[in-house]
């Protein structure tokens, strides 16, 4: 027996021309929380999957126990006791918690043995790393927080020893992510060795032991977490020294620009998502919307812009209504002076198949700047992607490269640019910077203070609490459709965590 | 994150991948002539010298590829707003009306390029309703039109039967067709235009609509990436969130792309009608709108890629039916299983390929400048 429990010795993986993973080391200690933190596409998922089996590498290396070993498929992977937690569950819905952990480890036709035997085994391992989850409830009638915990239930059925967490917390309250925090500790006092994949870094420095730093398909440096700092991993991830919080100056609220009176909007189900939601914001002033994802932001930013109808309420923009109820017009509105930057840009802000240069009109094609009669004026659209691309810092500047080849950082950049370069009065932003790498989200961060201070009234929506706290002048806070607080930027994230969590106004201010 | 295909240059993606699923698809067809026990290589040497190797052989595979250049554009401009068009073959063929009214109206008065321009308005007018209506039911009803579209073909068959045969046929006429149009219904050969490159073009069909058929591709080409329309037609048919993001007006444009598609496929009668029998015959649409499904996916829904397509479908028409002449063995039959292949290849399968090919392509030096995770910074 070693004390290492994974090594990884120069792995190398490429898709065709992308080089994910280049010559990759790693040692992960028996016993201890690993931590591998990079930004988006640096290569940690490409990892994991190979060592959880997904992917085969090209070149190197994988000893588990000190013992050479080939995991050509998850099965291999959960034979040697390697366990993963995905980003997004592998949970059937509609089945049960002890459905769920039984699938794939039946033991044979007749299901009666083996659920009497799961249910015993699920009992123990409840028992034992304090994992409480009612194994007869359905799995989507569980909070985010219980169905990864029955993803780690999961795991440790089938025997592992190594757990692997794909950003774990993306999708959790401040209080699920402590919750688990503490599972993991305990699950690491009982000798399980944890390797967690995140970008981010509070995250690396409240629970990991050591941890190793990914830039761009390669691994840049490996710390011992308790002699590291938050600046320094940062500056590993980036290559350069960034500025996490935002310089700004005081807001100088002027008169309402819009303004928003007992909305409620329904998704296509037809189940209530905004309920009696009001709110204003001013020229000059960020308005930043708090809470866990799900919770009706998404709703209320595209009822505001027109692309879902409200079934009751009032929206006006600079002083006259919108039809939210009605025929609300996208179009329309993006002419009287509102901008939308969506929270989904892969969907709805983009087209990835298109040219960047065609992306840069994209609601603006009737704009008569861009065209001759009937026809698209391509070289005048080219000629203005150009100049935003330089504006903006976009690379590569290339106006004529397919939009999908452009990293995040720099496709969510060509959505700004388009939105922000209209002068628009008003300016609507769903999570600025999902998916972006710490260099652009300084940028653009930048880019929506200078906005406001150009006089700009910003509704900003955001599931990450720090940039909520650091961009807005006042924060709102979602919970389950409803505003259920306002407070300043200044409050502490504990309080705002509870209020997103659901504890009332008043109780979260105590 | 790493796409699970990497970028590969042009000429790799719109060549070399075709082209090797073409020379499979010939390949397996050959074993499939072997199994009826004639030699795939006479074949092959048949089919080709059948459709190119004379002047009437060049002429009868261009008049196929004219009916399969419109239908091949109306199937893919469809597709560019992610509509699955599969009643070109209806819509053609209820177009014939607009082709043969206005000929047996106007061919005793006037000279046939007066008749053309009426013609060409006709058909695109009459394919247009006929998708019309599939295209108002997708956009306002929600009813898919790969189901609307097929059973419009239907229809399509029952109505036209009905019309030959109770309206249209000439009193005492035995057969199924409209009287045989006077000079004012026939379009011109095309002996003009290939007599000076020393190919006779003689006996065969080919006639002026293969150069309308080259003008429209033109035309659709600047009507999808050069007009306004165009881009909200890509939008849609990208991502319909964009479109509704971006304020476009969604029923709107998939109902008027619907009509331009069946426009397309309409005009495609104008080819053997006008251009051929120079009268409407029952069925004479003969597949051309199914086909136009194969050549829009082999030519990547591109009018650069498409007037290939059909060129290479108008080949296996042609020398096919040189092929069932000389060996008995080979029936047409025998050709719509060749023709299977080349659509099992080319559009249903088109991406088995392509990893093994940019496998070889990266190895072989191509991927010189291997490319970090994402784009640089």
């Amino acid at each position: 027996m070693s004390d290492i429990a994974i090594e990884l010795k120069g792995i190398d993986k490429s898709f065709g021309l992308v080089h994910a993973n280049r010559d990759i080391n790693l040692r992960v200690r028996k016993g201890t929380i690993h931590g591998i933190i990079g930004e988006n596409g640096a290569g940690k998922s490409t990892l994991m999957s190979i060592l959880y089996g997904f992917y085969q590498a090209d070149r190197g290396d994988i000893l588990v126990d000190g013992a050479k070993t080939d995991i050509s498929g998850p099965s291999i992977a959960i034979d040697k006791g390697i366990g993963m937690v995905h980003q997004h569950f592998m949970l059937v819905e509609n089945f049960t918690v002890l459905e769920n952990i039984m699938l794939g480890a039946e033991e044979g036709q007749i299901l009666t043995s083996g659920i009497a035997r799961a249910r015993n085994e699920l009992k123990r391992l409840e028992n034992e790393y304090a994992l409480e989850v009612d194994p007869d409830a359905i799995i989507e009638e569980l909070p985010v927080g219980l169905q990864q915990r029955v993803e780690i239930l999961k795991a440790l059925y089938r025997g592992a020893e190594i757990l692997i967490l794909d950003e774990p917390t993306g999708v959790l309250t401040p209080a699920e992510a402590d919750h688990l925090f503490r599972i993991l500790a305990q699950l690491k006092a009982q000798g399980k060795t944890i390797i967690l994949i995140t970008h981010k870094l509070r995250e690396i420095m409240a629970i990991t032991d050591e941890v190793s730093v990914m830039r761009r398909g390669e691994m840049v440096a490996t710390r011992t977490t308790a002699d590291t700092s938050v600046e320094e991993l940062a500056e590993l991830m980036v290559g350069r020294r960034v500025l996490l919080s935002v310089e700004k100056g005081p807001a100088n609220p002027g008169e309402v620009k819009l303004s928003v009176r007992n909305l409620t909007v329904r998704d296509s189900r037809g189940v209530p998502m905004v309920k009696d939601v009001s709110l204003d914001v001013r020229a000059g002033e960020i308005v930043g919307v708090a809470g866990v994802a799900g919770n009706g932001q998404s709703e209320l930013l595209q009822a505001i812009a027109g692309i879902r109808r409200a079934e009751t309420g009032n929206v006006t923009l600079n002083g006259r209504p919108i039809d939210v109820t009605g025929e609300a017009d996208p179009n329309e509105l993006r002419h009287r002076g509102l901008a939308h930057v969506p929270e989904d840009r892969h969907h709805m802000g983009l087209v990835l198949k298109f040219e960047e240069a065609e992306n840069s009109i994209l609601g603006y094609h009737d704009d008569p700047r861009y065209l001759k009669s009937f026809f698209l004026d391509v070289e005048a659209i080219r000629a203005d992607a150009a100049e935003k691309c330089a504006r903006y810092d976009i690379r590569p500047p290339d106006v004529r490269l397919k939009t999908a080849n452009f990293s995040g950082g720099n496709q969510q950049k060509i959505v700004l640019a388009r939105e922000m370069e209209r002068d628009p009065d008003v300016i609507i932003i769903g999570q600025p910077t999902r998916g972006v790498d710490v260099g652009a989200i300084e940028f653009i961060h930048k880019r929506i203070i200078e906005m406001r201070d150009a006089g700009k009234a910003i509704l900003l929506v955001s599931v990450e609490l720090d940039e909520i706290r650091s961009l807005s002048d006042r924060v709102l806070v979602m919970f389950d459709g409803h505003v259920v607080g306002e407070r300043s930027p200044e409050t502490g994230e504990g309080e705002l965590g509870l209020l997103m969590a659901g504890v009332t106004d008043q109780e979260a201010a105590e | 994150m790493s796409a699970p295909h990497a970028k590969l240059p042009g000429w790799v993606d719109y060549g070399v991948i075709p082209l090797v699923n073409l020379v499979v698809a010939f390949l397996v067809a050959g074993l499939v002539v072997l199994l009826v026990g004639e030699s795939p290589i006479r074949a092959a040497a048949l089919l080709i010298e059948g459709a190119f190797g004379y002047g009437e052989g060049i002429g009868f595979t261009l008049y196929y590829a004219t009916n399969f250049i419109f239908t091949g554009l109306a199937v893919a401009i469809a597709f560019h707003c992610g509509l699955f068009n599969i009643g070109g073959e209806g819509q053609a063929y209820v177009a014939g009306l607009g082709v043969a009214i206005p000929c047996l109206w106007l061919d005793a008065s006037m000279p046939w390029y007066v008749v053309f321009v009426v013609v060409i308005f006709g058909s695109a007018l009459m394919g247009g309703l006929w998708a019309l209506i599939p295209g108002y039911l997708q956009a306002k009803r929600g009813s898919h039109v790969v189901i609307t579209t097929i059973m419009f073909n239907f229809i399509a068959s029952s109505l036209m039967v009905y019309l030959l045969i109770d309206v249209l046929k000439p009193r005492g006429s035995m057969s199924p067709e409209t009287r045989t149009f006077a000079e004012g219904g026939h379009l011109p050969k095309l002996d003009w235009l290939f007599g000076p490159l020393g190919i006779d073009v003689g006996g065969s069909p080919l006639n002026l609509s293969f150069l309308l058929a080259l003008v429209v591709s033109f035309i659709v080409w600047v009507i999808v990436w050069r007009t306004r329309f165009g881009y909200q037609i890509r939008t849609m048919g990208f991502s319909p969130s964009a479109a509704r993001y971006a304020g476009m007006k969604e029923a709107r444009i998939v109902i008027i792309t619907m009509v331009m598609s069946g426009a397309l496929a309409g005009m495609m009668a104008i080819n053997p009608i006008m251009g051929e029998q120079h009268r409407m015959q029952l069925d004479f649409v003969g597949g051309a709108g199914f086909v136009g499904i194969a050549v829009a996916l082999m030519g990547r829904s591109h009018p650069v890629g498409i007037i290939p397509a059909a060129i290479l479908f108008g080949m296996l028409y042609q020398g096919g039916a040189e092929i069932s002449f000389e060996m008995p063995q080979i029936s047409r039959d025998m050709i719509v299983i060749i023709q299977g292949l080349v659509i099992l290849f080319a559009g249903a399968m088109e991406h088995m390929f392509r990893p093994t090919i940019a496998r070889l392509f990266t190895s072989l030096g191509g991927g010189r400048k291997p490319q970090p995770a994402t784009a640089t910074e």
